[in-house]
This record gives C-alpha cells, structure tokens and sequence, in this order.
C-alpha cells in the first residue's frame, strides 16, 4: 500500500475512535492522543483496528512509538515491506 | 404478586422518562432480565426487573415522566396469573401509594391540591416549622414564608412543604412527587443507600429533590445539573480526609511488558486493569472501604463493585460499577471494563450497573495529571483516586535512581472510617502492584 491508502485508513480508523473529531485536519506531527481528546482505551482499539484491517500484529512495546499520524504511517510503510 | 418499582440510579437522580418497554402483560421474566428503557439526565438506561415470574399490569407509557419509588409494573406468579385471567384486571395503584414512614394517602393530597389558594404569606415571627420539614424545604428552595401550615397550632409540617412545591413545580404530574422509598425486601436493591446484600433491615432516607426543573432539552445542562446535585451534596455531607501515597510501578510495568508480549493485541492488558484488579484486592484485606453509610450508620459490603469513572466526549460522567471486580480474571476484568466503556458512551446502560457501586475509582492518570483527589459519591464512604505514571527520583538502598511512579489517593467519609484504616488501604494498594503476579 503507498502512503496515501494508508493514510485514508489511518484517518477512517481515527474517526472511529474519536466519534466527532477531524482527525484529517491533524497536522501530521501533532500528537494524537491530544489532538483527538482520546485515551488509551481508544488508542488501543485503533492499533486493534489497524492490526485487523491489515493483517498483521503490533507489538506493545511498538505502540509506545506511535503517537502523531505521521510516525503511524511511517511504522506501516516499514512493516508492510 | 411482586411490585416492580422505578429505582433511583444514583443520588442526584429522582426521576426518568420511559422510552420503550421492553416486555408486555404476560411475558416471563427473570431476574436481570430488561424490562424497561428509560430516559434520565444522564443518559439512557436499561432498566432491569429483580423478581423472577409473569407480567401482570404495566403502569406508564412510553413519553411518561415516572417519579423513582413508583410502580412500574406487577409481577404475577404462574398461578396468580391464571387466577387474573379469570377475575378482570386490577385497577392500577394509586400515583401514591402509602409509603412507611412517609403517609400521604394521594386522595388527601390531591384534594388538598385542588382547594388550596395561594397561601398567605406567615408573619416573619416565628414560623414553627419541623426539622424534617425544614430541611426538605431547604432541598426544595421553597421559602417557609409562604407555606401554609397544617399541623397543630398552625405549625408546618412534611406534608405542608410537598404541597407547596407540587404547587410551584409545572409538571404533568396529578399528585406531588412521591420521595423515593427503599424496597421494603432487604434482597431488592432499588437504591445505592439500602446496600441490598448488607443490610438485614430496609434502610429509608428521603431523596434530596432537585430544585430546578428536570425537563432540560439539553443534555449537556441535565448532566451538569445532575452531577452538580450530587457532588454538591457530598461535599455538604461527607467530612472528606485524603491521604496519598507514591508507588513504584517497576514491577507492575515489567509484568505487564512480559504478559503483553505473549497475548494477542486483541487480549492485551492496560494498565488500568491491573489497577483495579489491585484495588479490588486490596478492599478484601481492608473492607471498610467498600460500602455506605446510611442513616448514621456504615454499612461493609461483602460484594465489591467498583464504579469506574468514565468521561463522556461530549462532556460529563458516568461511573458505572464493575460487578464483583475481586471475582473477575484480569481477561473478565478486561471484558467488563471494555463492553462498559462501550456502553457508556453509546448511551446504554443497564439499572444495576448505576446503582451498585460500593466504591468509585478514578483514573485520570492517562493523559496527564499526576494525582486527583476527588468527591465520593454518595452513599458510598471513598474515592480511590489514580494518577499518571511519570518517571520520578527514586531512592533506593540510599542511591538515588529514577523509576515510573504513580500517587494514589484516598478520599474518605471521616463518618465511617479514620485515617489510619485509609492508610492501611493504600498500603494494601502498594503492597498488591509490587506482587502483581499474586493478584
């Protein structure tokens, strides 16, 4: 997948965490669990999300690294290598 | 033939709007079993039955505001219901029924209502009022200068004060608000103050009623009022003492590391569950913090429920309780908090989960305050508050190193326990994170 597709699923699965929210108006390095108003209760449902829809696991101590959209998207080129 | 009443869902509730039934006459239920939906300031919830047998009678419509204490529905058993078959149906009860402790047949009163002309208001010099009635005068905002009173000598009394502010109040309603009454069987836990499994004897104590008018259309303005009423009312009641402890969560972090690594990321831990599974132990080794205090008396629970403090998108809270949280497996646990968390904010909860709590846990800790000191939510005697994990100075066999810290705190009713059973508490709490793989 380019940047762009996982971009829109990023987003897609943002809002569904964040009912309300923009999460496409982030600046890419602004931190999401700010900018969203969410907790680590939606934070973990998102990687479940993310780890569902593309077939594959995220490690916890990974997760610590993912906090702005642009660090996820970076994360997700590399692994889908 | 068993009485299905409206239970208040929390101490800053007294009424809901019923938005569907969920059985009709003749249906079987059993405990547990929805049998109403209806509409409070905070939300949607599912209202569950406590008896087990048929539907007999069904006494609100949907759109119709129902007082707490009032009968929803009767229950038949088998044989009552083949007996109803038979005879014509029974005439619903009266709005207000006689109440123990509480008598004001609804004919009286209703009669009272039709004939009283806007009472004149009392010379200033002293008006003899009784204590109960000052008081529920004070709750209600009503000035005592234009009550009229009926007891002897002019005096003004219980009933006095109701009329007045059934008079004042532009409700539907027929009759004045019936006050909330407990179950008069220890084994129907229609309010959080009767601790249904504790207490041998039922338990009444009259709601404090909400002065202003509950029909806000915003939901935002009802769950502010709500929440105001009862934090409000807690700090006028309970003498708070807090007390706060630091502890190291080296252990229960790598732990946690270790036991994530092996599950799935569908059944991984947070941290939060761990929280509570040590919290819920900690009450079992320090059980009176889990419970009430009721009519000048501590009521232990031996059922720990514990209410989790949950924060709504769109503003307010909600803290509904996790059933039996010392019971639970850190994978229940998770379960529970999960499909709550869930359900809180889509806005439907079930009765027992708003009435149940014998203690609230907060966890503000993750997005970023490092203690909270909260207000217990009566009638419930603490708050146990959790803060954010930061890396902090540590000392350690006189070196200093850093380690990940979190504050606890206690918020207790001075009433029902002293500052050394709140220390023993936190200890408890320190002592069951170093040893997370005991819980």
């Amino acid at each position: 997948m380019n940047e762009s597709e996982l971009k829109t699923i990023v987003v897609e699965e943002l809002s569904r965490v964040a009912p309300g929210s923009d999460p496409g108006a982030l600046d890419g390095n602004d931190d999401l669990r700010e900018g969203l108003d969410i907790d680590s209760f939606d934070a973990l449902n998102f990687f479940i999300a993310i780890s569902e829809r593309l077939h594959m696991d995220i490690p916890e101590k990974d997760m610590g690294k993912l906090n702005t959209t642009n660090q996820i998207i970076q994360y997700l080129l590399a692994c889908k290598v | 033939m068993k009485e299905f009443r409206m239970p208040s869902l929390g101490a800053d509730m007294d009424a809901g709007t019923l938005v569907e039934w969920k059985v009709k006459p003749g249906d079987p239920v059993k405990r547990g079993d929805i049998a109403a939906v209806v509409e409070t300031a905070k939300g949607v919830v599912e209202i569950e039955v406590f008896e087990t047998g048929l539907i007999n009678q069904i006494f609100f419509e949907q759109g119709q505001e129902i007082p707490v204490g009032q009968v929803l529905a009767t229950i038949a058993t088998e044989e009552e219901w083949r007996q109803q078959a038979k005879a014509p149906a029974a005439p619903a009860p009266e709005k207000l029924e006689k109440i123990p402790e509480m008598v004001h047949p609804a004919a009286v009163v209703a009669e009272a209502m039709k004939s009283v002309t806007p009472a004149a208001p009392v010379p200033h010099e002293r008006i003899r009022v009784s204590p109960l009635a000052r008081r529920i005068a004070d709750d209600l905002g009503i000035d005592l200068a234009t009550v009229q009173g009926t007891g002897p000598g002019g005096a003004i009394q219980r009933a006095d004060i109701e009329r007045a502010a059934a008079e004042h109040k532009p409700v539907v309603q027929e009759a004045p608000r019936a006050l909330p009454v407990a179950a008069t069987k220890p084994v129907e836990p229609v309010r959080p103050s009767e601790a249904g499994p504790v207490a041998p004897a039922p338990v009444e104590r009259p709601a404090e009623a909400v002065p202003e008018q509950k029909k806000a259309a915003d939901f935002q303005t009802a769950m502010r009022k709500a929440i105001a009423a009862a934090m409000a009312r807690s700090n006028r009641e309970i003498p708070h003492y807090y007390l706060e402890t630091s502890i190291d969560m080296t252990n229960a972090l790598h732990w946690l590391e270790e036991e994530n690594i092996k599950r799935p990321i569908r059944e991984r831990l947070l941290p939060v569950v761990v929280l509570l599974k040590a919290v819920a132990k900690s009450l079992t080794e320090v059980p009176e913090l889990n419970g009430y205090w009721v009519e000048g008396e501590h009521l232990v629970s031996e059922a720990i429920h514990i209410g989790f403090a949950i924060a709504l998108r769109q503003g307010g809270l909600l803290t509904p309780a996790i059933h039996d949280a010392d019971m639970k497996t850190f994978d229940e646990l998770r379960d529970a908090m999960n499909d709550l968390i869930i359900r809180t904010r889509g806005n439907r909860l079930r009765s027992s989960e708003l009435t149940d709590a014998t203690i609230t846990v907060t966890s503000l800790g993750d997005r970023g305050v490092e203690k909270v000191f909260g207000v217990i939510y009566p009638p419930q005697v603490a708050l146990v508050g959790l803060g954010k994990i930061t890396q902090q100075p540590w000392a350690v066999n006189g070196a200093l190193c850093v380690r990940p810290v979190m504050v606890a705190t206690l918020a207790g009713d001075h009433r029902a326990t002293d500052g050394h059973k709140g220390g023993l508490f936190l200890e408890a709490l320190n002592r069951n994170l170093q040893e997370v793989e005991k819980l």
